[in-house]
């Protein structure tokens, strides 16, 4: 069993969670994600690995309660279990390719939104334990929504918060923290955005204007994620492609963004649906 | 004596106005008295065709007259010397295109109705709680498979009994491969039938691990290193579905049969209390005229949607089973034959609203023996519709063969092995549809089977 070894509440909203799976923390790599479900009614939940521990055999979750799947995983407890997790799905990020004398000469930025800054975690600190510079902006609504900060800061060389209200950091987007560092002359190799793929579109139109390479991390709808059901299908480039295992990563400027923001609402008058439900029934 | 004053004997079935509603299993099977009597029409033919047409030879008129004879576990155990998964292919196998076909009673249009005869056996024999596991001492070696779907746990079965160690890797959560996320409840229980089939082969000391994708969570040349594996089956099926490539395919409302099924099958979306969301809409078009296809048909359905087969031949062409296609058209089902889709249409929000078909018309054979169709210029026609269903095929998962050096593939991804499933790689075994591309059970059960008898060839060197 998949035994929730560790449980920290990061927001009122957002949980952390460390669970055991041996064989998939010694598989998993930075750009990964993984299926949970808590229990045999529980629908296949996508999620980033924020964090693997080959020593201890566990992986790092975190979770936001938007409906009534992500709430259950949510109410989850210390020494509870998953019913299953498996994984890692998906491609590991192209940079995991390059040497270490490579990507030492290499400047990275993240712009990470919201929940997305977990799976950003990863990545930074692979790239940061090899000697590259990184930069990371991440975006919350409020100072309250922020997650992981201590960590985040152990692993770049910047970190630039923004909230919607000024409660911490800039007061903006991160779209416009991105434009004034490019504005100002900081040049990067590659940028990588992960979040909310509203967000992902404007950092996309955002990073055009100053060239800068980018990578997104797209969180699609997915039933098994190995290829099987095509419901993660996004037009990258004019051609169809699953992001289960063709991505999650893909080039930015390739990706049909309006058609995906699309796709993710297929399902949501439902999840709504069993959302009510299930407070009801509480 | 063969009884052949009587009819081929009726099975019964649930009726099709209550099933479409529901997702019990159609077909209730026969009972004991049904069984003997439909068995002694059997006329115990001296070259029997019905066992040459069976992919792994049973020996079916020796268990037919076993039971015409009232010896249901003499009839189990004869079947059990072929087949492990009796009470799946009994509901599942083409009959009419292999043993029964094959029947000599066919001439008159009424052969022994053989797959019911094997699952009563099978089923009886479950409900009696009797098995017929026998198995052969340890001998210490561990072998590995691939996925347990028909291929993998027909491979696992056989290398148990000879005492082998085998351990299933299986990437989904529940064992069984398309029996599990393919093949709808009121075709194939799930609990009833396939678990029970599965903790049978448990018994036998199959160890199953779940949530393990090979290819990701672990290499083959990991399980054949570090892991101590000394071979290695693959049977991990033909996993991707195949898209038409036409405008619309994006729009919301637009699936693949599998993730339709998956939905269903392996989620139970359509019980309530399942998390997953399926959605059927009012209307729902299927496009493809296979087993799958008729599968996601029936499935919409009894989710409530009316529904219409879309397919570009004729009937005589369908691929699907004939009782499936029987089963389709009682249930209510709409065949709209010789037409192809060439769009689907949206509304203002990028939710289906049309499916736009060219009509057909069939023209010379090709080289498989099929006249191929040939579209009718100009003769476009609209079907309204909320669901769009794409059922045309799977291929083979490129996640094992990209990650394993020297195995070898062909152009449609399909794994290159010789008939008794030997691989590029030493050690390494594949069948099923990993090999073969979307077939059947039955021809993959054979394939794993094969396999296993060439793995114990090997290793016992």
């Amino acid at each position: 069993m998949y035994e929730i070894l560790l449980k920290k509440e990061l927001t009122p909203t957002i949980t952390l969670m460390e669970v055991s799976a041996p064989r998939l923390a010694a598989s998993a790599k930075p750009g990964q994600f993984l299926i949970v479900r808590t229990d045999e009614n529980g629908e296949r939940i996508p999620l980033t690995v924020c964090d693997y521990d080959k020593e201890r055999g566990s992986v790092t979750i975190v979770t936001q309660k938007v409906g009534a799947s992500s709430k259950k995983i949510c109410d989850l407890q210390q020494g509870e279990s998953f019913q299953d997790v498996s994984g890692p799905l998906g491609r590991p990020s192209d940079f995991i390719a390059l040497s270490d004398e490579e990507l030492g000469k290499m400047r990275f930025i993240f712009i990470a939104g919201g929940l997305g800054t977990a799976p950003v975690y990863p990545q930074a600190k692979y790239l940061h334990e090899r000697g590259a510079k990184v930069d990371i902006i991440v975006g919350a609504k409020t100072a309250d929504m922020l997650i992981l900060e201590e960590e985040m800061s152990k692993v770049c060389d910047h970190l630039y918060i923004c909230t919607d209200d000024g409660s911490k950091g800039m007061k903006g987007l991160v779209t416009e923290k991105l434009a004034q560092l490019c504005e100002s002359g900081e040049k990067y190799d590659q940028a990588v955005s992960i979040g909310p793929m509203i967000m992902m579109k404007f950092v996309t139109l955002t990073a055009k204007k100053y060239n800068l390479p980018l990578v997104v991390s797209l969180n699609t709808l997915m039933v098994d994620g190995t290829g099987m059901c095509g419901a993660c299908r996004v037009t990258v480039g004019g051609k169809v492609r699953f992001a289960c295992v063709e991505g999650p990563e893909f080039d930015a400027y390739q990706v049909d963004f309006d058609e995906a923001l699309r796709r993710q609402t297929m399902y949501k008058s439902q999840e709504v649906e069993a959302d009510h439900k299930c407070r009801i029934r509480n | 004596m063969a009884n052949t004053k009587i009819d081929r004997v009726p099975v019964r079935e649930q009726d099709p106005k209550v099933r479409a509603t529901n997702f019990d299993e159609v077909c209730y099977g026969y009972n004991k008295e049904e069984a003997m009597l439909e068995a002694s029409r059997c006329l115990n033919c001296r070259r029997p065709g019905c066992m040459l047409a069976c992919p792994v030879s049973v020996k079916i008129p020796a268990f037919i007259e076993k039971v015409a004879a009232g010896d249901f576990e003499g009839a189990g155990r004869i079947i059990a010397m072929d087949s492990s998964l009796p009470a799946i292919c009994g509901r599942v196998c083409p009959q009419e295109s292999q043993c029964e076909g094959s029947c000599v009673l066919n001439l008159k249009g009424q052969p022994v109705a053989i797959g019911k005869l094997e699952r009563f056996v099978a089923d009886w024999s479950r409900e009696n709680g009797i098995s017929y596991n026998d198995k052969e001492a340890s001998n210490g070696m561990k072998v590995a498979v691939v996925g347990s779907g028909p291929a993998g746990l027909a491979c696992a079965s056989d290398l148990a009994k000879w005492g082998y160690d085998v351990t299933i890797f299986e990437s989904l959560h529940k064992p069984g491969g398309v029996l599990q996320y393919g093949i709808p409840e009121f075709r194939l229980p799930k609990d009833k039938v396939v678990g029970s089939e599965i903790s049978k082969l448990k018994e036998l000391g199959i160890k199953i691990e779940t949530n393990v994708i090979v290819g990701r969570t672990i290499t083959i040349e990991q399980l054949m290193g570090e892991e101590g594996f000394s071979a290695v089956f693959i049977g991990s099926g033909a996993g991707l579905p195949k898209f038409m490539n036409i405008p619309g395919e994006s729009l919301n409302g637009v699936f693949s049969a599998n993730e339709f099924l998956t939905r269903n099958n392996l989620m139970k979306a359509y019980s309530a209390e399942s998390d997953t969301p399926i959605y059927a809409g009012h209307k729902a078009v299927v496009v493809g005229g296979g087993n799958v296809a008729m599968d996601a048909a029936r499935t919409a359905l009894r989710l409530g949607a009316e529904v219409t087969i879309v397919y570009r031949r004729t009937e005589q062409e369908l691929p699907a089973r004939a009782e499936e296609v029987h089963h389709a058209k009682e249930e209510g089902i709409a065949f709209r034959m010789l037409s192809n889709p060439v769009e689907i249409l949206g509304d203002e929000k990028g939710w289906v609203r049309a499916i736009r078909c060219q009509e057909m018309e069939l023209g010379v054979p090709d080289a498989s023996g099929r006249r191929s169709p040939v579209a009718v210029e100009g003769s476009y026609f609209d079907i309204e519709t909320d669901v769009v269903i794409m059922s045309l095929g799977t291929s083979p998962n490129p996640l094992i063969a990209g990650t394993t050096p020297g195995l070898e593939v062909d152009r449609r991804g399909c794994i290159v092995a010789s008939a008794d499933g030997a691989t590029s790689k030493e050690y390494v075994y594949a069948g099923g549809d990993a090999v073969t591309g979307a077939a059947t059970v039955i021809l993959a059960m054979g394939a794993g089977r094969k396999a296993a008898r060439a793995i114990d060839e090997k290793l016992k060197k």
